[in-house]
């Protein structure tokens, strides 16, 4: 029985989670309000003023429906002194409040200090609407431990025991300078200026505590967190994450994205864990595959997303359907069987992945490929395993190279205007 | 080591029914028939259309039963197989393609795989392109796969010869002589990688890079021995004698296992045209980015060795692409013909200069000259068995 598996039957729920918030008026729930918004509404027709709540008891962008952009920055924090990271991180609070209501950094003036200071806010949001923009933050693993395991910012005790750098998968070529950090901030919106303005901004007012360790921008939401999305298709052309965890999903969600009340530590109750993962896709020789290889490798169909065991996109599919010989209809080796929560002792992740490109690369292809993303409610049960698995026997392996790799937890939501990201940890090693 | 394909339990042998025919006919003709669409259910068996004209026919087979559908088009005596499908899972469509000659044929549905079928008459009509004989088709075909089993079973005696040399002078302590063989042995290898690499268990002890591993798995094989042989400039402690003896006598026992399966294996047409494309994906892939040889950058000779193994796959089916798809086949020629003459620039004495000594635009002439024969190399399978290429 998996860790997981241990905490359902313990019987930790939603219903926990709620009590440990007192009133519980903004829990879980606040991710069921954003969702509403879009009922009924084709993806496409997300209004561009939407705005999803940024107080609530968890943080907004992990449930919320995805946007159709992404960007994503890691920082690493170049100050010493815990009440300059304090500082900076009520501050990102306060201007994360005002850029997902749709307000510039600042207020409505546009500079604080007058004509002759530089304005507050970078101003190319201004005329555009909120148009979904969700922030998230989260923190790595060396914002409590240096590489050499020095306790940074008194941060150590508070640890998440799951919460390091994610190990070498085989096959991996990882490149250091665009995996870890010890802050990330996830701006998602339907309008890419908006997503980039959040992360200016909050570059900006990093400046002198932290600094961009890597950057990432998305497109294309390549996973779906709602009902009513259809699933969106990757640079392969295929439908991946059929089966994801759907925000409205309240009993999945607590047992495989946010951290229960009785999870340890405390403070990240109300959280989640974030896997990063860089997949570049080499779109060439993937085009010139022919579509029974294309289709064994993903071991669904390409036009419908039907399981090859049979019937539509969101069949059950069987594993075990044989169809002349013994071999399954669906490859042991495809992603479909790999990935499968039957092949991963029951566990499940939520999958946020967007599409990305850069370009091309030296040799003059197209670089580009999955930003994957997955919130889990703990990395060591749950996705490590389950890219162990991957990366061992997935036959996609063949098509795509891993380039980056991080970890991060993802605190609880912000109850209002007085809280700030990760309040709950830094009261906890007060 | 990339590969997670296996050439030889993918496809067992005669899956991909034969349907390819020897004739002068264009491969671009379609059938006015085209876009049929044959519906399997758990109990019937029917067609769009009952008539097509001659040449090549699309059906669409529509699983609509319950159960997974095999669908066969058959000759008039309902024995022989023109064209099939197998494993279609219920509620899924797929296409089946066939080249067929005017005259009476039969559509077998069989739900659940088992009986005689459940059959639909079928006429085409028209004007026979070229006498085709199905006994000069399985000629041809059998053919084919002889030269590259041939092929492959001399590829892997002088791989072993060559890597009981090689492993013997790493064990001697003569590095000099087992950094000369390393190379050029290990292009028996790279040449026959897909049907070396089809063996699951062996190609991980033999070819692993040590990014493939996972922590704590122990690396055997030929990297192994290459970084030994190269080790880093910092921070490498040297392989001892009994460590070098054991890897050394591993080489040769996989390599002795992998040689004797490769005596009894038989190929497949598709395997061969898959192949190819396989050989080309990887130095597409992995030599052409200089990722397969970390230590020695020796990527140039399995460069070489990738295009001569493709080159064979095809010499081997060229008879049959040059019926079909001559045009194809003078493509493939030039194309070859290019990257051969491209690669023999960086030849070396016996061998080829340092993947290190290539510029960035040596580099990416290189890989444009891949990619222009990865393109129609990958329409070998379909012209092999159906004389028909994508439209492209």
């Amino acid at each position: 029985m998996t860790e997981v598996d241990e905490r359902n039957a313990r019987g930790f729920s939603r219903r926990a989670l709620l009590g440990a918030f007192g009133a519980g008026a903004l829990t879980v729930a606040g991710a069921g309000t954003a969702t509403a918004l879009v009922v009924g509404r084709a993806p496409s027709a997300h209004p561009a003023s939407a705005q999803y709540p940024f107080h609530g008891a968890v943080q907004q962008g992990v449930t919320t429906p995805m946007q159709r952009s992404l960007h994503f920055a890691a920082l690493d924090i170049t100050t010493t002194t815990r009440d300059a990271v304090i500082t900076m991180l009520q501050r990102w609070s306060a201007a994360a409040a005002a850029m997902t209501t749709g307000q510039p950094i600042g207020g409505t003036r546009t500079s604080t200090g007058g004509y002759d200071a530089p304005p507050d806010d970078s101003g190319e949001a201004m005329d555009l609407a909120t148009s979904g923009l969700t922030i998230t933050v989260g923190f790595g693993p060396t914002l409590f431990r240096d590489v050499a395991g020095h306790d940074r910012f008194g941060l150590a005790g508070q640890q998440p025991s799951c919460l390091h750098e994610l190990p070498h998968f085989p096959g991996d070529q990882v490149d250091p300078l665009i995996s870890s950090g010890d802050l990330c901030i996830q701006a998602c919106a339907d309008d890419p200026q908006v997503a980039v303005h959040a992360v200016r901004n909050l570059v900006r007012i990093a400046f002198g505590t932290a600094t961009v360790r890597w950057t990432q921008a998305g497109f294309g939401a390549s996973s779906s967190t709602s009902t009513e999305q259809p699933t969106p298709r990757n640079l392969f052309g295929f439908k991946d994450g059929t089966n994801n965890i759907m925000g409205g999903d309240q009993a999945a969600l607590d047992d495989y994205v946010w951290v229960q009340p009785a999870d340890e530590p405390q403070w990240m109750a109300g959280g989640t864990y974030l896997a990063v993962r860089k997949i570049r896709m080499i779109l060439e020789t993937w085009d010139r595959t022919s579509l029974r290889e294309q289709e064994g490798v993903f071991g669904r169909t390409r036009s419908e997303g039907a399981p090859l065991s049979g019937g539509d996109e969101f069949t059950t599919v069987d594993l075990a359907a044989t169809g002349r010989g013994t071999d399954p209809l669906v490859p042991a080796d495809s992603h479909l069987a790999v990935a499968h929560p039957s092949s991963n002792n029951g566990v499940r992740i939520l999958r946020r992945a967007y599409n990305y490109t850069a370009g091309s690369d030296r040799l003059g292809r197209i670089d580009a490929g999955l930003f994957f993303l997955a919130f889990v409610r703990d990395l060591d049960t749950q996705f490590i395993p389950m890219q162990m698995r991957l990366s061992r026997s997935d036959r996609m392996n063949e098509y795509v190279r891993y380039q980056s790799s991080a970890a991060f937890a993802i605190p609880s939501g912000l109850r209002g205007p007085d809280d700030w990201f990760g309040r709950a940890l830094f009261e906890a090693t007060a | 080591m990339r590969s997670h394909r296996t050439i030889a339990p993918i496809i067992g042998a005669g899956s991909l029914v034969l349907a390819f025919a020897l004739t002068a006919c264009s491969s671009t003709q379609a059938g006015a028939g085209a876009g049929i669409t044959v519906t399997s259910t758990d109990t019937e068996c029917t067609a769009s259309a009952v008539t097509a004209s001659a040449g090549v026919i699309e059906f669409t087979v529509v699983n609509s039963g319950t159960q997974v559908t095999e669908v066969y088009v058959l000759g008039a005596d309902a024995l022989q197989v023109e064209a099939e499908l197998e494993n279609v899972g219920p509620g899924i469509s797929r296409s089946l393609v066939a080249q067929l000659e005017p005259g009476s044929y039969v559509i077998s549905c069989k739900p659940g795989m088992s009986g005689d079928g459940i059959r639909t008459p079928f006429t085409v009509t028209g004007t026979a392109s070229a006498p085709a004989t199905g006994a000069a088709d399985q000629r041809a075909v059998d053919a084919a796969t002889q030269e590259y089993q041939a092929y492959v079973q001399d590829e892997a005696a002088a791989l072993l010869k060559g890597t009981r040399a090689f492993t013997a002078a790493y064990r001697a302590g003569d590095d000099v002589g087992a950094r000369a063989l390393y190379a050029p042995t290990r292009m028996h290898w790279e040449s026959i990688e897909p049907v070396a690499e089809s063996f699951g268990d062996l190609d991980p002890i033999l070819d692993a890079r040590e990014a493939d591993l996972a922590e704590g798995e122990v690396w055997t094989g030929w990297h192994r021995i290459e970084k030994d042989l190269w080790p880093p400039a910092a921070g490498y402690t040297a392989l001892t004698t009994a460590q070098r003896d054991s890897l050394a006598a591993g080489l040769v026992r996989n390599t002795a296992a992998l040689v004797e399966r490769t005596a009894s294996l038989n190929f497949t047409l598709d395997q061969l045209g898959n192949g190819a494309k396989e050989l080309l994906d990887e130095v597409a892939t992995s030599k052409i980015t200089g990722e397969e040889e970390t230590w020695s950058h020796t990527d140039l000779w399995d460069f070489k060795a990738n295009l001569d193994g493709a080159h064979r796959m095809f010499t081997a089916l060229r008879p049959i692409v040059e019926a079909n798809d001559p045009a194809l086949a003078a493509q493939l020629d030039a194309e070859f013909a290019d990257v051969t003459a491209l690669l023999a620039r960086y030849r070396d004495g016996d061998g080829y200069v340092s993947y290190m000594a290539l510029t960035p635009a040596q580099v990416k002439e290189l890989a444009a000259a891949v990619d222009a024969l990865g393109e129609p190399l990958a329409h070998l399978t379909s012209v092999s068995l159906l004389g028909r290429r994508a439209s492209s």
